[in-house]
């Protein structure tokens, strides 16, 4: 196995992802990559599937059909063993935080230090305390996540993500549920990680606003289906109705017809 | 009529993946006991203390005063059953067997199942609803070495050491009534129910409260994992686990005792 050392090479690779849960279908063959050091914004409206497709990124499901490839591995086809040292190359940063709630904040931050590494517990301390610096959280040691706002959440969930240093870092909503000003922070945060550390970051978000100021590329998909992929500026001038209908939140116009909507309502079960 | 059908196949067909889950969790929690040291993810020592503590070490004062009124009781209705024979001697015997091959157990059995059977599926169920166990699983940390094992080993090590005590305050209930009612030293009951138990009879005892924290782990840990639906569902993986729990732990025993007394 090699590993990836050409900026073009891709860090996330996707092709043809279908995803089901039980008979229904949520992802119909999906494929895009990710390059080294990019900042990708994965976009799309509730029950557009991005949250599905986010879940298979990180291995946590199994995909029907198609491939994920991070660092050029197949995830769900990695032995254990690889797929838990590749894990340690990976952040994540999930919606709610996912905070271990009875652990303060520090120890959080400290956790994938403590499993994963030798290390004394002095030195786990500092550099725990180091990422929680970087993304403004100094002080707030001992505090158990049931005490912190909602941003301050966001944030230390980031520094656990952050502190195995990891290449590739995924961020599920980082603006859902927070105030502009928060959100605005996060997004410089964002973006001066992926400056100084040069790590590559796929953010899943509904937030425009969020999403076109630290998006290199944007995907943009659609009940299942990639609608299209490219330079944000691309996708803000993009033709496709309902890319357009996405970006100006116009509701859908409503296709009626009469007599599936009778079946519809007269059906029983 | 199909809807019946349907409705049983479905049930019996959950009802067998559900003991499938359990099963995998339980020989996915050993093995991570054994070879997790070998793998780089040792159970932490720390992990099994804290729920040793949770389980056993606080659930003592409790399990001492039920076992204890549980053999006050017990040798009430013995000594009131058996003076009609003229025979209140014998309750002492009666008393020693059931209590260390049955009750002794079976008490604990069930106080853990109502302490621990319940926040074991609370917390892990709360884990699972806010993404703490993906969290884990994405860190590369797996949900059951983290989770179960510690919990596994825990529990089958402080319900026995329980069962112990319960036979103990048990006995020393049943021991006072005797004192009182049939006019005997506290010494010479304690000779008298020694003289008829074998270690085997405690043995019984220990096997089946090694059964009983097996059976209470996976009940709590699979409806723990299985947990959907916010505090609806919360609430209602943790009823269904103290039932379970108690349940499985009566069946069990029924099991036990029928093949051991024969």
């Amino acid at each position: 196995m090699t590993r990836v050392q050409d900026s073009d090479e891709a860090v996330v690779e996707v092709e043809g992802l279908v995803a089901a849960y039980g008979d229904r279908r949520i992802l119909h063959g999906v494929d895009f990559r990710v390059a080294r050091g990019e900042i990708r914004v994965i976009m799309g409206g509730s029950g557009s599937g991005k949250s599905t497709l986010l879940r298979h990124l990180l291995g946590l499901e199994r995909p029907r059909a198609g491939t994920v490839r991070l660092f050029g591995k197949d995830i769900h086809r990695l032995p254990s063993g690889a797929l838990q040292a590749l894990r340690r190359r990976i952040g994540v940063s999930f919606q709610g935080g996912a905070l271990f709630n009875s652990m303060t904040v520090l120890e959080n931050v400290m956790f994938p230090l403590r499993e994963h590494t030798r290390l004394d517990e002095r030195t786990m301390r500092i550099m725990a305390r180091m990422k929680m610096e970087v993304v403004n959280l100094a002080g707030f040691d001992d505090l158990l996540p049931a005490q912190l706002s909602g941003g301050m959440i966001k944030r230390a969930a980031l520094a656990r993500a952050l502190v195995m240093d990891p290449q590739l870092l995924f961020f599920d909503e980082p603006s859902a549920g927070l105030d502009p000003v928060v959100s605005a922070e996060l997004d410089e945060l964002i973006l001066r990680l992926r400056d100084t550390l040069g790590i590559t970051i796929v953010v899943v978000t509904h937030e425009l606003d969020s999403a076109f100021k630290i998006a290199d590329t944007i995907t943009v998909l659609d009940r299942g289906r990639i609608l299209m992929t490219g330079p944000r500026e691309a996708v803000r001038t993009a033709d496709d109705a309902r890319i357009q209908a996405l970006l100006n939140r116009r509701p859908e116009a409503l296709q009626v017809d009469p007599q599936e909507y009778l079946e519809r309502l007269t059906r029983m079960n | 009529m199909r809807a019946l059908t349907v409705g049983l196949g479905r049930r019996v067909h959950a009802g067998i993946s559900e003991f499938g889950y359990a099963s995998l969790l339980f020989f996915e929690g050993l093995y991570w006991l054994l070879a997790g040291p070998f793998r780089r993810q040792p159970v932490r020592l720390s992990a099994i203390a804290a729920e040793m503590v949770n389980i056993g070490v606080s659930a003592i004062p409790i399990v001492c005063v039920l076992a204890f009124a549980n053999g006050v009781m017990m040798a009430l209705q013995g000594i009131y059953t058996l003076k009609d024979f003229g025979a209140e001697a014998q309750v002492i015997p009666g008393l020693g067997y059931s209590i260390t091959r049955e009750f002794g157990a079976l008490i604990v059995g069930i106080v853990v199942a109502g302490r621990s059977g319940s926040a074991i599926a609370a917390r892990i169920g709360a884990m699972q609803m806010s993404q703490e166990i993906d969290a884990l699983r994405v860190m590369g940390i797996h949900p059951v070495r983290y989770l179960v094992s510690p919990l596994l080993l825990g529990m089958m090590v402080m319900v026995p050491v329980l069962t112990v005590l319960a036979d103990a305050a048990a006995l020393s209930g049943g021991g006072l009534l005797c004192v009182m009612q049939l006019h005997m030293s506290f010494g010479a009951f304690w000779d008298a129910v020694l003289a008829v138990l074998v270690p085997w009879d405690f043995l019984q005892g220990l096997l089946k409260s090694l059964v009983f924290a097996v059976l209470i782990t996976l009940v709590g840990v699979t409806n723990g994992f299985m947990a959907e639906g916010g505090a609806d569902g919360l609430g209602r993986i943790t009823t269904r686990s103290v039932v379970l729990c108690i349940a499985a732990i009566i069946v069990a025993d029924m099991i036990f005792t029928f093949f051991l007394s024969r």
